[in-house]
């Protein structure tokens, strides 16, 4: 079972689902058994989805309407 | 010209026409995804629309290097952070002038011992205000930037978002993992200075 260096450095790696198989089952034994390492995932992952939907910022109806003008006019 | 030789002229160019309307509606209907990550490639929401309207322009132009049944999104992509690129961009600091980020547990660490008690980890995100993280992403240097907005905002894979910058995956690995620490960092500063 890895640390909880280990396990930090392997975080993103394993949200990410780039870890080996082995790496995976290896993470995921130690984050069952470590609540410190728990925590701090559970904090990543909502962590993720609030950056994303903070930084949306709707399109300006303005801008859509001059993409559409820039298309070939049609003969 | 005989009417042999016309007629499939004729149909060529109508099948042509049909083609390029057609890529064109699929490009605007990704235009509000393609916006989602040209806003925080570049500084200002201007800088954002001058680009948008260069990319659109230049895909139009080119549309019949599109080929059909690939990833629209990656190619539209692709031609924007290339013409971002060519903006200059690239006189701003170099990565290797920043400084050392801190580990992946920085964050949650700075937010729970800044807050007053224990605090339960599905609250301790709520500590951060949506500002927060548009000024710590604002701060990230353009080419983690980059590498961050396509696959964290853009949800691109790091294949895709190796193609789009032209870059090998490692470095698509690398700049992430860095850049996600640098955005931690930032927001760890924004969120606990604003406190003080």
């Amino acid at each position: 079972m890895c640390n909880c260096d280990e396990c930090e450095q392997w975080m993103q790696p394993y949200m990410d689902r780039v870890l080996t198989d082995a790496e995976r089952a290896e993470a995921e034994s130690h984050l069952n058994e470590c609540s410190y390492c728990r925590k701090r995932y559970r904090f990543e992952e909502h962590l993720r989805q609030f950056v994303r939907q903070a930084v949306v910022e709707p399109m300006p109806i303005a801008l859509k309407q001059k993409l559409a003008d820039l298309r070939t006019p049609l003969l | 010209m005989s009417e042999t030789t016309r007629e499939p002229d004729a149909r060529q160019l109508a099948t042509d026409a049909r083609d390029r309307v057609r890529f064109e509606e699929e490009a605007l209907a990704l235009s509000d995804q393609v916006y989602r990550v040209a806003r925080h490639l570049v500084g200002s929401r201007e800088e954002a629309e001058d680009l948008m309207q260069e990319t659109y322009a230049r895909a139009f132009r080119s549309w019949r290097s599109f080929t059909p049944g690939t990833n629209l999104r990656a190619w539209l992509l692709r031609i924007l952070t290339n013409l971002n690129i060519d903006r200059g961009r690239r006189l701003q600091r170099t990565p290797d002038q920043q400084p050392l980020e801190e580990g992946d547990y920085f964050l949650y660490n700075r937010l729970e011992e800044s807050a007053d008690g224990p605090s339960d980890e599905d609250r301790v995100v709520q500590r951060l205000s949506q500002n927060d993280v548009v000024s710590a992403l604002s701060e990230v240097p353009h080419d983690f930037r980059d590498v961050l907005v396509l696959v964290d905002i853009g949800d691109f894979t790091y294949a895709d978002a190796a193609q789009i910058l032209d870059i090998p995956v490692g470095t698509v690995m690398s700049r992430l993992h860095r850049g996600r620490r640098i955005l931690k960092k930032a927001m760890a500063e924004s969120a606990i200075g604003s406190e003080s």
